[in-house]
């Protein structure tokens, strides 16, 4: 039977299509600037925002971007003390805002009362029940964040890559901080959406994980983030579509293979 | 309240957990490893899963889940620099193992409803039998003596880990060591609280203490303290009001705790600050 045969398979590549540029993109910055744990707890915040939006009789699109804007501040503004990054104050911070998220989706959840069934889908997405206009609203989020990098992407590498003398040098590091974390909630809210809040990562981060051990060069890093990411997704949804075990497990194994082979390579690579 | 039997067993379960919690989320928090932390939690519930698809008692899936995990993440993780990174892709694989394993059992002739993910995932306090409570107990109360035997040679290893080795301390091993008891802690603890938030007993009550003192053996006290006093306070909310479920009022009274200790320590004029040596960026 065709990979194509069906619309549903069509609605799922493209949207797996589009979230795999998107977080491929946005997660080469994340592992540049070391926020994988603050990915992880924006990724986390879609829980609260759909159990919320559920409750609340919201479309949960809006809850999940409204929980993640929320966490990005929130963890931007707690994770500073005397100007520099502490990066075990930093964690905690997150920590706490990720398990004050799953408290609070929790009760939410159980206040709603039985969706238990769809808690699955919830944590480890679906992508077989995606619609038109959930594939346009990716696709407008991914142009706003691309289009965010295009003009952002430069004094936030500056920023990223050496911190005090890119504030000598006049980038507003800080405000810069805030908008990567809000776009990061942004690509996270909508990619959850897809692969589900638990499995976010294996399309943010491994596929710029793997890229970084390939190559320090910015244009060759992300082109090949991109590639990997966009591979991986097509390759699990192909799987999952012919054998009919989760996109989720699939993508994540071949991310992880693609991590551990990037790593491997570059260990037996002369350096 | 006291009288009824699954209130004290939760109290007898959950409070060497939290104790231990309190304990190994000081050295955690100050290690920077919330994240690591994290991971061996969610771990537990792919571990859990797997066990119930192969039809085998959960504790074993749990146990055996954790540590394995840990002892993966002490190969990849390399202090330099790329920690996080090798943390956050094994989330994400263990995790969609875990995807995999539901789906087994689901299939699977006892397949469920999704009840065994949703008490894995969140934790069922309230639902201990007396056998669990018991367990729980004596390993709570193991990882306790364990982390006041370890305190010091741990403390230097994470402070000034080239002074320690200097002086011969096997800082390697230290760290290895410290990770695996992360991973039993956390096999334990989502019994009592769920997968998702055990992080809530080990990262916020320690990350309280540490913004409010900078003394080493006063903030493990305190964080020990919090979290035993969040548990309690949690489990009295949850019993009081009937719809709140024991997990998020735990979490919830933590998380209360550490919001006020922001505050506390944002109007003093000196800030604690953390030990020397801990890590921070450019520093």
């Amino acid at each position: 039977m065709s990979l194509f045969a069906y619309p549903f398979m069509v609605h799922a590549i493209e949207a797996g299509t589009i979230v795999a540029v998107m977080a491929a993109v946005t997660g080469w910055f994340v592992v540049l600037r070391r926020q994988t744990f603050a990915g992880h707890a924006l990724a986390v915040m879609s829980f609260p925002g759909a159990s919320g939006a559920a409750l609340a009789g919201l479309p949960l699109a809006v809850g999940y971007f409204a929980a993640c804007g929320i966490a990005a501040t929130a963890i931007a503004a707690g994770s500073r003390t005397d100007e520099r990054r502490n990066l075990a104050q930093e964690s905690a911070v997150i920590g706490v805002v990720q398990v004050t998220g799953f408290a609070l989706g929790f009760l939410f959840l159980s206040l709603y009362g039985g969706v238990l069934e769809n808690l699955e889908n919830l944590l480890f997405g679906s992508f077989l029940g995606i619609t038109t206009t959930q594939v346009e609203v990716l696709a407008g989020v991914a142009v706003c964040a691309l289009a965010f990098f295009a003009v952002a992407g430069r004094p936030l590498l500056f920023s990223s890559i050496d911190d005090l003398v890119a504030r000598a040098g006049g980038v507003p590091v800080r405000a810069l901080e805030v908008a990567f974390l809000l776009v990061l909630g942004l690509a996270v809210a909508s990619t959850a959406q897809i692969t589900g809040v638990l499995l976010v990562f294996a399309l943010l981060v491994a596929p710029a994980a793997a890229a970084q051990q390939f190559t320090p060069s910015i244009a060759g890093g992300l082109g090949l983030s991109v590639a990997i990411g966009l591979l991986v997704t097509w390759i699990g949804l192909a799987l999952s579509y012919y054998t009919n075990y989760s996109v989720g497990f699939y993508v994540t194994t071949l991310a992880f293979a693609a991590y551990l082979i990037a790593r491997l390579s570059r260990r037996l690579r002369p350096a | 309240m006291l009288s009824q039997d699954f209130i004290r067993l939760a109290l007898l379960a959950g409070t060497p957990i939290a104790l231990a919690s309190g304990a190994i989320g000081y050295f955690v928090v100050l290690r920077s490893q919330v994240f690591a932390g994290d991971t061996l939690s969610h771990v537990s519930f792919t571990g859990a899963l797997a066990a119930a698809a192969a039809g085998v008692d959960l504790r074993f899936g749990l146990f055996a889940a954790a540590i394995a995990v840990a002892l993966l993440l002490v190969l990849l993780g390399d202090r330099a620099a790329s920690d996080d990174v090798a943390i956050g892709t094994t989330l994400a694989w263990v995790l969609g193992l875990g995807a995999f394993f539901l789906d087994l059992f689901n299939r699977s002739s006892h397949g469920g409803n999704g009840v065994i993910a949703a008490r894995t995932l969140f934790g069922s306090i309230f639902g201990l039998s007396g056998g669990q409570a018991r367990l729980a107990a004596e390993i709570g109360v193991g990882l306790f003596v364990v982390m006041l035997a370890i305190a010091r040679p741990l403390l230097g290893a994470t402070i000034d880990s080239k002074v320690a080795s200097a002086q011969g301390m096997p800082v390697a091993a230290i760290g290895a060591g410290f990770l695996v008891l992360v991973g039993v802690d956390a096999a334990e603890a989502t019994q009592v609280v769920g997968a998702l938030l055990m992080l809530g007993l080990i990262a916020v009550p320690a990350g309280a203490a540490v913004r409010l003192t900078a003394s080493p053996y006063l903030a493990l006290t305190l964080s020990s303290v919090l979290a035993v006093a969040s548990l309690w306070l949690g489990v009295v909310f949850a019993y009081v009001i009937p719809s709140l479920p024991p997990s998020s009022a735990i979490i919830g009274v933590a998380a209360a705790i550490y919001a006020l200790s922001f505050v506390a320590t944002s109007f003093t004029a000196r800030r604690p600050y953390w030990p020397r040596g801990a890590r921070t960026e450019n520093g």
